[in-house]
Parts: C-alpha cells; structure tokens; sequence
C-alpha cells in the first residue's frame, strides 16, 4: 500500500483547560475524499487550522507527502501543495472576484516583485483566473466586488481562489454552508470530479454531500475521533448513532 | 465562459477618474508662474513650490500607510535624509542635483531597510510608536550634529546645479523642477500600486491571513514599500532644502511627521490623487491661513474636523462627489 498524502499523529491542542483537539490520528491516501464530521464546537476547524498552518499545535505532528510540515507556515505549505477554504470567508473585499483569484494565480506564478506593468494586463493571470471562476460557476460576476458578492457567492469563490492554488490537498471547511440548493449540487459534483486530480478533507454538514463524495469519514466528538471508516461502517456505529448522527434525527 | 475581453474591460473605472482629476492639477499648477506674475505676485511661485514639495512627501507616506496600512509615525526623518545629503554635499563641493538626490535616496534606503525590518515585526499602535522613536533618533542625530549647525541648522551657500547649469538659481527654475519631479513621483507610483507588487500590497492591507492561505509571505513585500517610500520622499528633502537654501532638524521633527498623516487623512487616504490634494492643501491653507492669523492653527484644526466628518473620502472624495475626477461608469 503506498503511503498517505497526509499523515496527522497524535495532534493535541488546548486553548486553556479547553482540549479543543485531543490525540487525533488519521491518514489521507491520494487521490481520496477524506470527510471529517461532528456537532458544532467539535473542534473541526481547529483541526483544519492545524493542518494548514495557521494555528500550532501544542503536540504531534502533521507529515505531508512524507515530510514533516509540523513546524512550515501557512504559505510554505500553500507553496508544497496544501490549501484550505475558510469557514468563515476571507476574500479580500476591495479587489473584485477575478483579482482576487488573479492574486492566487500570480502568488505561484511568477515573480511578485514586478512593480510597473500593470496586473491587470496580464492575459494569462486573467485567463487561468477566469477559468477557476467558471469551475465554480462564478463567470459572471467576474467584475464584481468580493465584497458585494452574496453570501453564498462568497463561498464559491472562497473555493476559485482556492483551486487556483492549484493545491494537491484541499482542506475545505465547510464548502456548501450557506450556497444555494443549485449551487451545492454543481459544487458537490465539482468535487467529484477533481478527486482524480485532487485529494480532499471535507469538513460538511450537509449529510448527503459527505455520503455521496467520501471514501473514508471520521467522525469528532469534543476534539476526538470516536469512529472512522467508510460511509457505511460510520453510519452504522453504534457510538456514532448516539454522538452525532442521533443528535440530528431527534 | 464570458467574454474575457468585455470582463476586462476598463479594469478599475474608479482609476481613470482619479487619473484625470491628478492631470488637472498639474496643468493647473504649471500655469501658477504666468498666472503669478500676472498677477504681480512673484511670491507664490515660492508657496507653490513648498506645495508641491509636500504633495511628493504625502504621495510616499500614501504608498505605505494609503496602500500598505503601515502608519508611519517617523516618516519626516527622510524628508531629513535629503535635506542632509544636499547640506553635506555642498560642503564637501559637491554640487550636482542628481548626486544629492542620489545620497539622500542611498541614505534613506539604508535607513528604511534596517529600521522597517524592526518595526515590521511590530502591527498596530506598536508600529505607530517604533517608527516615532526611530524618526526621532534620527532627528537627535541631526540635532546633536554640531558641525552641521546642530540644533540651529545650516545656511546652504547656493541651490543644487543640474549638470552643472544653475538651472534651480530662480524661483521659476525651481519651481518646474520640482512639478517634473512631482509628476514623475505620481506617475511611477500610480504604475506601481496596479503592478503586481502593488496588488500584493493591497492585499496584504485587506487580509494578511487570506494573502497568507493563497502562498504570499507578506514581509518582504511590506519592507520593499517602506524603502521605497523612504527614498522618495528624500527626494522631497532634497527639494525642500533647495527651496529654503537652508537645512535644520526641524525639517524631520515628529511634528512633521503628523503633519504628513494629516495630510493625507484631509486629501484622502490610498487613492494617490488624495494625498497629492491633501499635501497642496495642507501647505496651501498653513500659508494662507498664517498670514491672517497667528492662530492659524486653530482654523486649519476646524477644517480638518469638517472634512473627517463629512467627507471619510477626503478632499479628493468631496471632489470627487462633485463630479470633479468622476467614474467612468
Ligand atoms: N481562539 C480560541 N480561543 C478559545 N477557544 C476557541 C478558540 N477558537 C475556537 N475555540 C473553541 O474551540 C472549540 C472548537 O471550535 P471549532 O471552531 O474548531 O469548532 P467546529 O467544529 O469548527 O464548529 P462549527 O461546526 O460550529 O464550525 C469551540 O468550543 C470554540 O469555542
Ligand atoms: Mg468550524
């Protein structure tokens, strides 16, 4: 069997007596959709922090295509491959949403100390940054503001800006929350099919999304794993039933 | 996919307007001198000149706190550095305003580079407050330099020659030099913050964290602005020193420094054409305002507190308001 694309051991960290991830272990194979649940305050985007380098753990250690990334920044892991989606958007709002993308395209694509032909002129920042924009359906609105963008606008072009990245591992924290019925059903079979190109940890709410793209779910209750396995097996725990999944029948 | 090209169009609307409304006042400045002597008041060829002199000062500041959101407290000390350079230079017969230009860029990058490396590890008020103390360290020095006149400053003897013609000698002469020098200053800068080294600028201002997940280190980006912005206002240095055929530490006081800020809070923060009306205006109104009033502090106080409160875009917002610079849309 090869080995994972990412590697998380024994991951732990507290905000003061808040163990908020507590010893968590899991593989990610290439070329897989690995999907993280749990009740709200689990602890989701804390771990997805750490992966991405924004926040430190207090131990353990993250390996990413069989190096340690434990100790890289946000952007040196970006540069090896790893990018994320923010749960709460982060766009930069006085750019409109092609820029925004262009700046992604231009952060891997050559140098950014340029200082006098103008960005905007440059047919392929514009071209590949149009093009992500137009995987996530967001074509349109190419010229508008980040910051005029409805909210579940925001979020797909949360995930062009991402994708322009060209990211090898994509950490999505809650992708769909807040898009529209229509929007979710492009955007889950967009994800289906970059799976090929891309390996995934999805972090998702909408139960059907997680059923429908994950090979492999974990499931966090208070900062720990209390199951993983494949779709069927998890729906089936019994642990899981009482944790989770029963919370949101009753 | 749509029409990339009609997506591309004009890229930012809002820039052409400010373009025009920064092409008005060069031309508008240009005709000062006939209009002066017309006029049969030489004399404000001389106040138009200090303008224009701040107006470059306050476009550098725009670069790092209009652009990069770094608030610099400290930045009169390059006003200094170019002032010094000319007064040095001159001493040691050296007169040429290119080599003056030259010293006073070189020693303000030096300083830049070692003092933004400190104080960029700094954010906020932190920030606000290393960059005062190392303007005023710089200030100390100046004050302290006692065969440079110290604490009273120093009489040059002549103005800087251009390639060796005394091209700076009249008021008129001065006067273009430092209008081309301000044309060029906005012109580069324009170019530069719609370059791609100005959009990571930009960025970083909006989201340090998102410029962050997209692969950018902000850092080096941040210091190169803050050189970059030191150099250019020594070249307003430079320039004050030749209008005034004088030197003193006043020059680079944290007086000076504020002065610049609000500059730029009146003309308009990060559109360039702001900083460049706020700096014009600010001189302008000192000038004006002095010669009826020793208190004239107090009626440019009441204008500034009208403009915050009725115009958060700044004089060129206003202007902008009234149609003057309009958008294209
Ligand atoms: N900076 C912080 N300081 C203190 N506590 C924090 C901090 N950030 C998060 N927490 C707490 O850590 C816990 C986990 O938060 P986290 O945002 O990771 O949960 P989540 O699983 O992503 O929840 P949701 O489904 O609502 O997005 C929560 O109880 C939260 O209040
Ligand atoms: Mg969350």
């Amino acid at each position: 069997m090869t080995a994972p694309l990412l590697s998380v051991q024994n991951l732990s960290k507290s905000y003061g007596a808040l163990k908020v991830t507590q010893d968590v272990s899991l593989d990610v194979r290439e070329g897989r959709i690995h999907a993280i649940i749990g009740p709200n305050g689990a602890g989701k985007t804390t771990l997805i922090s750490q992966l991405s380098g924004q926040l430190r753990p207090d131990s353990g250690r993250v390996v990413y295509d069989g190096r340690d990334i434990t100790r890289l920044d946000m952007a040196g892991r970006v540069r090896l491959g790893l990018a994320r989606s923010f749960q709460l958007t982060t766009l930069l709002p006085g750019f409109t949403a092609l820029e925004n993308v262009a700046l992604a395209v231009q952060a891997r694509e050559g140098s950014s100390f340029r200082f006098l032909r103008p960005a905007a002129t440059e047919g392929a920042l514009n071209d590949q940054a149009m093009a992500c924009l137009a995987d996530v359906g967001l074509a349109d609105r190419a010229r508008s503001q980040a910051g005029s963008l409805s909210h579940g606008e925001k979020r797909q072009l949360e995930l062009a800006v991402a994708l322009a990245t060209r990211p090898r591992l994509l950490l999505l924290d809650e992708p769909l929350a807040g898009t529209g019925h229509e929007e979710a059903a492009r955007l889950i079979a967009m994800f289906g099919g970059l799976k090929d190109r891309v390996t995934m940890v999805l972090i998702e709410h909408d139960m059907n999304a997680v059923f429908a793209l994950a090979d492999t779910v974990s499931v966090l209750v208070y900062g720990r794993i209390v199951a993983s396995g494949s779709p069927a097996e998890v729906r089936a725990d019994a642990r899981v039933r009482a944790a989770y999944l029963g919370e949101e029948a009753a | 996919m749509t029409d990339l090209s009609q997506a591309l169009a004009p890229a930012r609307p809002r820039l052409a307007g400010r373009l025009k409304l920064a092409l008005c006042i060069f031309a508008l400045m240009a005709a000062v001198p006939p209009l002066a002597h017309a006029l049969g008041e030489p004399f404000l060829i001389v106040v138009a000149t200090r303008m224009m002199v701040f107006a470059i000062a306050a476009l550098s500041l725009d670069l790092i706190l209009g652009y990069g959101a770094m608030v610099s407290f400290g930045h009169a000390a390059y006003l200094g550095f170019g002032a010094y350079a000319v007064a040095v230079l001159s001493r040691a017969g050296i007169d040429d305003l290119f080599l003056h230009l030259l010293a006073g860029i070189a020693a303000s990058a030096v300083f830049a580079a070692l003092t933004g490396a400190i104080s960029l590890r700094t954010r906020g008020v932190y920030f606000i407050m290393i960059t005062l103390a190392f303007g005023q360290m710089a200030f100390f020095f100046f004050v302290s330099f006692s065969t440079l006149g110290g604490d009273d400053g120093v009489a040059l003897t002549a103005r800087s020659t251009v390639l060796g013609m005394p091209l700076l000698q009249g008021a008129q002469g001065m006067f273009y030099v430092t209008l081309a020098l301000l044309v060029l200053v906005f012109a580069g800068l324009y170019r530069l913050t719609l370059s791609r080294f100005g959009r990571v600028l930009t960025g970083t201002r909006e989201s340090a964290l998102r410029m962050q997940a997209i692969g950018f280190r902000p850092f080096p980006y941040q210091l190169t602005a803050y050189v970059i912005a030191g150099c250019l206002c020594s070249i307003a240095g430079v320039l004050l020193a030749n209008q005034a055929i004088y030197v003193s530490p006043a020059y680079m006081s944290w007086h000076r420094s504020g002065e610049m800020i609000v500059m730029l809070v009146l003309g308009g923060i990060g559109s360039l054409t702001g900083a460049m009306v706020g700096g014009l205006v600010t001189i302008a109104l000192e000038e004006g305002l002095a010669r009826y009033s020793e208190h004239w502090r107090l009626g440019f106080g009441l204008i500034l507190v009208l403009v915050a409160l009725f115009s958060p875009g700044g004089l060129s917002g206003l202007l902008r308001r009234l149609g003057l610079g309009r958008d294209a849309t």
